[in-house]
């Protein structure tokens, strides 16, 4: 992955909690100004995805034949409803099956690079070996390199070992790519942790392998929470990587077979709004109840200067 | 719901396997003598991360590299060629143009939108305040292929005297223009500024967090001094607000020009690089997949590649810096 996430700060909300006191700054003409050009912003940015999801559910003809929005003058009638879209896009064109691939693709991308890198944090935060700022600047470095660069070797490695186009090659894939910035969000995160407790554990002669698991990944919660979210949904909403590991076929994810039908029904937007929704709604939920963890992982460092 | 169970298991497999390997690696490294047993463990630790690394990212970078001079099997040494021949097409010159406004039109307006939202959001009432910023934070859920399918639903186009159902041309013609094809109208670039769009319409909501946890964090001391000083608001926004920001909105900026300079999927999905909106990240994929012309889809990324290098040296200098005020 490639961004150049500053390390986790201590929260910043995208809510941010009520002020203590003083209250905000009011102005009378320019707080009109300020509200109507908010609802304009807030209105670019929701009709899109409301018109979608509208559409979704209405009739083919109906969609073909009258805008969306004409749904607002008569939103009881029931005749134009239908569920319709939904069964067709998830059986005859493919997208449940795309569904069940997709989390098979994501849920393993996501939880092996915590893992690798939540040990590889530790060390690179609480012990001492040489070669160490190397290795962490090289990890720097490469937090934003272009992942295309990796791609046409790497199909020659999985076509030899014949696991191009099947779930492990994607798995990999993803895992290395996101490998670097975990590593450098954990351990910018463990370094923030206490020092003392550490220590004591050491003087209490608790080994790294049980100061790691008992101590540091309790504590380390909020990092690893954040960039599971990050990493989850990448994967899920990644198209690069799974059309050229995994490709349109049996095995495609949302993402691709979306894109294919994008091509292949062109205009049949009662059908295609349906197969978008269905791509969405799994990140939707993941963002909306865990978005304070993934804010955390996005704010920081750079807001401290 | 057997593909369930399979991917079930191996889950469970990989990770229990993983942590199998570190266990046992690391009872192992515990026989070892003391001393053999510190210089020792480390490199367990880090070891499967930078092996990580180093088999599906450093070698492939490097063999990439080797691979953009050689012919598209990969046999025949041929020097430049490869990069010779892309820069003297007009198709693939044309891309990189169009990859240049993108440079220039999409992180420029992210955060400006997203600086847009941060301020004037900040006047309103704190539950005000926080159902604006739900709403443009919405879209980072949504992928690049989700949005672009939303996007062409809103540019969607009907031959005049039919309903317009797509958004766009509904308000166009409501306002007596004739219905546009939107995506397919390259004049002035037009249609690559709509896909453009589309990217700043995602990305706004990241640069809105920052932006307004940076503008929170600015002393109000400063602001009201400035105030009694008898300076306007726009002044005060211009010549003491942003000052104090601008590490974050620098930070912003990179993070979203890094993004755009390999953008792919938008144009993937919305015209497949045709009506003259090709960027090289979406030719790459073409030159790879559809041609499998492996020489020059190398050559292809490694540019990219050089391109980013500024960046990465960017990044390890403000890393050490960061490290230094430690």
């Amino acid at each position: 992955m490639t961004t150049t996430t500053p390390p986790l700060a201590p929260d910043t909300e995208v809510s941010e909690p009520a002020k203590p006191s003083g209250g905000k700054p009011r102005r009378g003409i320019g707080t009109i100004i300020v509200r109507v050009a908010l609802l304009v912003m807030v209105l670019v940015w929701t009709i899109p995805t409301i018109g979608l999801l509208v559409t979704s559910g209405r009739e083919p003809t109906v969609v073909s034949n009258s805008g969306w929005w004409s749904v607002l003058s008569s939103p009881l009638d029931f005749t134009q409803w239908t569920a319709q879209n939904y069964d067709e896009v998830l059986t005859a064109q493919g997208m449940g099956n795309a569904f069940l691939n997709s989390l098979v693709v994501t849920i393993p991308a996501t939880v092996i690079p915590i893992l690798v890198a939540a040990f590889a944090a530790y060390a690179f935060t609480f012990m001492k070996f040489p070669g160490r700022d190397v290795f962490f600047i090289v990890l720097v470095g490469l937090l934003v390199i272009p992942l295309q660069v990796a791609f046409i070797p790497l199909l020659q490695i999985f076509g030899e070992i014949g696991i191009v186009g099947t779930f492990p090659a994607v798995w990999l894939a993803h895992a290395a790519f996101g490998m670097p910035l975990a590593v450098y969000l954990l351990r910018n995160y463990m370094e923030g942790l206490p020092g003392e407790v550490i220590e004591s554990a050491k003087v209490d002669g608790a080994s790294h392998f049980v100061t790691f698991w008992r101590l540091i990944i309790p504590m380390s919660t909020p990092a690893l929470a954040a960039y599971a979210i990050f990493q989850f949904l990448w994967v899920w909403n990644d198209l690069l990587v799974a059309l050229i590991f995994l490709g349109p076929g049996e095995n495609e994810v949302v993402t691709v077979n979306l894109s294919t039908l994008v091509g292949t029904l062109g205009s049949d937007w009662h059908l295609l709004t349906a197969a978008a929704f269905v791509t969405m709604i799994v990140p939707m939920i993941v963002f909306l109840s865990l978005q304070r963890y993934f804010v955390r992982g996005l704010t920081a460092g750079s807001v401290k200067g | 719901m057997l593909k369930a169970i399979n991917a079930l298991l191996a889950v469970l497999a990989g990770v229990g396997g993983g942590f199998a390997l570190y266990l046992i690696l690391n009872w192992l490294v515990e026989r070892l003598p003391g001393r053999w047993e510190d210089r020792i463990k480390p490199y367990i630790f880090i070891g499967p991360a930078i092996v990580f690394v180093t088999i599906f990212l450093v070698y492939p970078a490097l063999r990439t590299a080797y691979l953009s001079f050689f012919d598209d099997g990969g046999e025949e040494f041929v020097g430049m060629a490869n990069y010779v021949d892309l820069l003297g097409e007009s198709s693939f010159l044309n891309a990189l143009f169009n990859n240049v406004l993108w440079l220039i039109v999409v992180p420029a307006g992210v955060v400006i939108a997203g600086l847009i939202v941060a301020v004037l959001a900040d006047q309103l009432s704190t539950r005000g305040e926080n159902a604006v910023k739900s709403f443009i934070f919405l879209p980072m859920a949504i992928s690049f292929v989700g949005a672009s399918t939303i996007w062409r639903f809103v540019y969607a186009f009907e031959p005049e005297g039919r309903a317009q159902i797509g958004l766009l041309n509904a308000v166009w013609t409501f306002f007596g223009g004739d219905p546009v094809a939107w995506v397919q109208n390259d004049a002035f670039r037009l249609n690559s500024f709509l896909l453009m769009v589309i990217m700043i319409w995602l990305q706004t909501g990241f640069a809105m967090v920052l932006l307004s946890a940076a503008i929170k964090n600015v002393p109000t001391e400063t602001v009201e001094a400035a105030r009694i000083d008898g300076a306007s608001e726009v002044q005060i926004f211009f010549q003491v607000v942003v000052p104090q920001i601008w590490s974050t909105v620098i930070t912003v900026f990179v993070t979203v020009l890094i993004l755009t300079l390999k953008i792919f999927d938008i144009i993937y999905v919305m015209t497949g690089g045709r009506f003259n909106t090709d960027v090289i990240g979406n030719r790459f994929i073409t030159e790879l997949i559809k041609f499998g012309r492996d020489g020059r889809a190398s050559a292809i990324v490694v540019m990219l590649l050089i391109a980013v290098i500024p960046v990465m040296i960017y990044q390890v200098r403000q890393f050490r810096q960061m490290e230094a005020t430690r």
